[in-house]
């Protein structure tokens, strides 16, 4: 399929933080049977060859992202935080929590590459550690926000009518509320030092966004011809849902919640910093900047390990979306 | 001769290859003349029309060849400057889908007292009095009332009116319209098309009608050239070719049209599809659906043979087509 | 129009009372509101159970919360930890806030505009290649890292600015503060700026414009940008109630006595009634913001506007 040239820059938008962003951009990642022929040639279609084989949508964007370097680094930086938090003893040896007061703030020195923090904890130990702590937030609260929104939009947007304007009522008052003020009130009231009640809140504010994009899916594959040739020739719901309506509203949510998962570990970050997040003896690189940030004059090195893994980790799951993103959505070619 | 298209090379880089869209297409309009381009789409008729407007988009897009006169001026040898100043005023373009080409956000009055504000620098009062003489000129009901509506408070017939009332504005001496009846209703297509012919009679103008339905070919064009591949494969006067087709090609277009004296039989179709514009077959591009294709369409390019007077036709067998 | 504002209106109002119930159980149900009323020790029982009664604590929640909203709806949102009335808390921080907001919001509008209109229009260069790159980076680092980065070295290691900003917080010393909290949102303006103009440059609309014989410059602002602008404007209008709720963060770096600041505070001394309050005022900005969105978008597009 001939197609007008379009380099491999990064088009679209990110997503993060303010979460709308995501899902107004992915909303135009709709669904496109034919992608193979989805993209408009200047002036008109050039022809098709009868020599070349239908491609589908999902193995048009893996040779896309084959040879994508964005998707490469991102997916090789992920891997490796991946592989560091499940075995951080891989390439640290310390107790991240085995700290030693004399040598508080002290600088880099042999062995101890970052330096000591303000409790004299090696620096290096609990960066490597923090993964751990980043990477389980960020995939548990999308792995929950991800089935719970699917399942309210996929019901929302399939069964439409009264359904439908409850459940968008519901995604509105959880859209209403903005995400760190809900985490001060919320978290500011849990004492548990464990991860769980993080995971949870974000899960409970972060699934609308899925919800609205599954909705939308599963509203314009629900519209697609074959669907409805499916539905005349008697297909039942639950069959309909998930072999034909299913498989086609997955890929916007797999984009979105990809870019997602970066900003779940930047907001837990975030609530650690201010105070009501994770808690001690958790190691966490948001409470390591958070204690670092009264240093700053004096001893920045304690600050700036683990922010940079804080944003080299954020930066590498928006890119892989973003990526995925492109490749999949054959508008921007 | 208003417009001459010589030996026109277009190509279209790709991320697969080079495709090649428009591959030496010569043809003329003179004034008050009514050229038909025929082809299926990806032949190359709407690049080449682009390429005379100016409005290809560059990259992806390259003119390789050839030589685009206007007025006897070689357009191709301007500055953007300059190309700008004659399309709107000099030739201007008709559009498919008035819907998507009419700009959404804007009303219709707007868009049409630009034509006057920006080309001949009029006030924007004069511009939008002259607005509201347009639309009353392709008999747009309640024009001054109309005027300050946006597009997509029109039919569609009443749109496409909007867009042929934007390409007379100027009163250019060539218009190019490209398949301007194909988004609408059969009814609403006639009034459009008699509105179009009936205008260009009036202003004397040059007219390149750009489609792939033989029907709305017959009434209104002086001559058709039928494309392929990016090459013109027929060039004759109209009623010749309805007549007698010089190429297999037409001969297949022609066939195809469903007809009510041959009711109860099975309605023709070319075998195959059209070509991949990066890998153009070698020979004549059309010979693997060709039924008449012998060895040597496989191998050489057929020229255009002259096959009569302004007629002519790029198939090495078209005497035994004209025959059979 | 006049019926889409009114279903847009009513729409709005189960999202209020559902999000405001929200937050008053989680702060009365799983808090314990009376904490923060007897200084820094625990209260003991009997002062409890009097608070309590005096607070009509011992009622049913629903009847608590519709006290609230029927005290909220008469202008009294009740006293903070130290006797002030909360509406009194309310009027010295919002201005400060608000002022933030302005700051971050021109910001988003200047550079986030600029640089997609630059960007988008020049797909594929080397400029282009770099901001995209400069966005993602400002998208990735959370905004109190950026934020305390730019006060170590601006404020500390070079002296351009002060490092925490004064009480009055006048608008001149609210500039860095306001590119910080402003940061994230820049960076996405920027990017659906740039998506937006590049797609609608492939629009038919501006091959019409383009065929027309039109200058570049007026295809480029009379048709392209206000058809692009459309999603950013609408964008940006959504952003100012997500900026307020935000800019607890910016605040707590720059020790800025806004809105985010009263909140930490009570929050920090368990005072129900300033949570309840200030947040319930953001949900109303939140949602106010939304429905001039709403409303921006039918102004800015006919087709929603005569629909």
């Amino acid at each position: 399929m001939p197609e007008p040239y379009d380099d491999g820059a990064i088009a679209g938008t990110g997503a993060g933080g303010a979460m709308d962003l995501a899902t107004s951009e992915a909303t135009t990642l709709e669904q496109q049977p034919s992608a193979a022929s989805g993209g408009r040639a200047p002036g008109g279609p050039l022809g098709t060859g009868p020599s070349e084989k239908p491609r589908s949508l999902w193995s048009d964007a893996w040779r896309d992202l084959r040879r994508n370097p964005v998707f490469i680094i991102s997916g090789l930086v992920i891997l490796f935080l991946v592989v560091i938090s499940l075995w951080p003893s891989l390439i640290a040896d310390g107790n991240p929590l085995q700290c030693d007061l004399a040598k508080a703030q002290e600088g880099s020195q042999p062995g101890h590459p970052f330096g000591y923090n303000g409790q004299g904890c090696d620096v290096y130990t609990r960066t490597v550690y923090g993964a751990r702590t980043s990477v389980t937030v960020g995939v548990c609260t999308t792995v929950g926000v991800a089935l719970f929104g699917s399942f309210v939009g996929g019901l929302a947007g399939f069964f439409g009518g009264g359904w439908d304007a409850l459940l968008s009522r519901v995604t509105d008052i959880f859209f209403g509320i903005p995400v760190v003020l809900g985490g001060l009130v919320f978290l500011s009231v849990v004492t548990s030092a464990t991860v769980w009640p993080v995971i949870g809140f974000m899960i409970l504010l972060g699934w609308p966004q899925i919800a609205r994009i599954a909705r939308g899916s599963v509203i314009t594959a629900k519209q697609n011809d074959y669907v409805q040739a499916a539905r005349a020739l008697g297909a039942s719901n639950s069959r309909m849902l998930l072999r034909h309506i299913a498989p086609n509203a997955v890929a916007p949510v797999i984009v979105v919640a990809t870019i997602a998962l970066g900003t779940y570990i930047a907001l837990e970050a975030t609530l650690s910093y201010l105070g009501v997040g994770l808690k001690p003896p958790t190691v966490s690189w948001g409470i390591d900047i958070s204690a670092a940030s009264q240093y700053i004059r004096n001893a920045p090195h304690m600050l700036l390990w683990p922010a940079g893994a804080l944003a080299i980790t954020v930066l590498a799951f928006i890119m892989l979306g973003d990526a995925v993103r492109d490749a999949l959505d054959p508008k921007l070619r | 001769m208003l417009l001459e298209v010589r030996d026109l090379h277009v190509e279209f880089k790709t991320r697969d290859g080079v495709a090649k869209a428009v591959n030496g297409v010569n043809y003329s309009v003179d004034a008050g003349e009514t050229l038909a381009v025929l082809g299926e789409s990806g032949s190359g008729k709407s690049v080449t029309a682009q390429a005379v407007m100016g409005i290809l988009d560059m990259p992806p897009g390259r003119i390789a060849g050839g030589e685009i006169l206007f007025q006897g001026k070689d357009l191709l040898g301007l500055k953007e400057d300059e190309r700008r100043k004659i399309r709107g005023s000099e030739m201007a373009m008709i559009f498919q889908d008035a819907l998507s080409s009419l700009n959404p956000v804007l009303s219709v009055g707007d868009q049409l007292s630009e034509m006057f504000t920006v080309h001949r620098g009029m006030s924007r009062k004069d511009g939008k009095a002259k607005a509201v003489e347009l639309m009353d000129r392709v008999r747009i009901p309640a024009a001054k009332e109309r005027v300050g509506q946006y597009p997509h408070q029109f039919s569609g017939g009443m749109r496409q009116r909007i867009m042929i009332a934007m390409a007379m504005a100027l009163e250019p001496s060539l218009i190019i319209a490209d398949e301007p009846t194909t988004a609408l209703d059969v009814t609403v297509q006639a009034q459009v098309m008699d509105l179009l012919a009936e205008l260009q009679r009036e202003l004397n103008m040059g007219l390149i009608l750009i489609t792939h339905d033989l029907g709305v070919v017959a009434d209104v064009a002086d001559k058709i050239a039928v494309m392929y591949a990016g090459r013109i494969v027929e060039q004759a006067p109209v009623h010749e070719i309805y007549k007698k087709p010089a190429h297999p090609y037409t001969k297949g277009l022609l066939e195809s049209i469903p007809r009510l004296d041959q009711k109860g039989q099975e309605l023709y179709a070319i075998k195959g599809l059209p070509p991949n514009l990066m890998h153009i077959p070698p020979g004549c591009a059309f010979n693997p659906r060709c039924p008449m294709a012998q060895d040597v369409c496989r191998t050489d390019v057929p020229p255009l043979f002259d096959v009569a007077a302004r007629r002519q036709s790029a198939c090495f067998f078209w005497k035994e087509t004209l025959d059979g | 129009m006049g019926r889409y504002v009114i279903r847009r209106l009513l729409q709005m109002i189960p999202v209020f009372f559902g999000a405001t119930l929200l937050i008053f159980l989680m702060v009365n149900v799983m808090g314990d509101p009376i904490a923060g009323l007897c200084g820094d020790k625990a209260c003991d029982p009997a002062t409890a159970a009097q608070l309590k009664k005096e607070f009509g604590l011992d009622k049913p929640v629903w009847q608590q919360y519709l006290t609230y909203m029927g005290n909220v709806f008469t202008g009294d949102f009740g006293t903070a930890f130290n006797g002030q009335k909360v509406t009194e808390l309310m009027s010295a921080a919002f201005p400060v806030t608000i002022r933030l907001t302005i700051v971050a919001i021109l910001f988003e509008i200047v550079i986030g505009i600029s640089l997609g209109v630059v960007t988008g229009l020049r797909r594929g260069r080397p400029v282009d290649t770099v901001v995209l790159m400069l966005t993602l980076i400002v998208i990735a680092i959370p905004v109190f890292v950026t934020g305390l980065l730019l006060q170590l070295l601006l404020g500390v290691e070079w002296g351009v600015i002060r490092p925490t900003v004064s009480p009055e917080a006048p608008f001149n010393e609210l500039l860095i503060p306001g590119l910080v909290l402003a940061s994230v949102s820049l960076a996405y303006v920027t990017r659906l700026t740039r998506t937006s103009i590049a797609e609608n440059s492939r629009a038919d609309y501006v091959r019409t414009a383009v065929a027309k014989g039109l200058p570049r410059r007026r295809v480029i602002t009379k048709h392209l940008l206000r058809n692009s602008l459309i999603p950013v404007v609408t964008f940006i209008g959504t952003d100012v109630g997500a900026l307020m709720g935000g800019a607890i963060v910016t605040e707590r770096i720059f020790n800025i006595h806004g809105v985010g600041y009263q909140l930490y505070q009570g929050i920090l001394r368990q005072s129900t009634q300033t949570v309840v309050g200030f947040v319930t005022v953001l949900v109303l900005v939140f949602l106010v913001a939304n429905l001039i969105v709403d409303l921006l978008y039918a102004v800015l597009d006919p087709r929603i506007r005569y629909a």
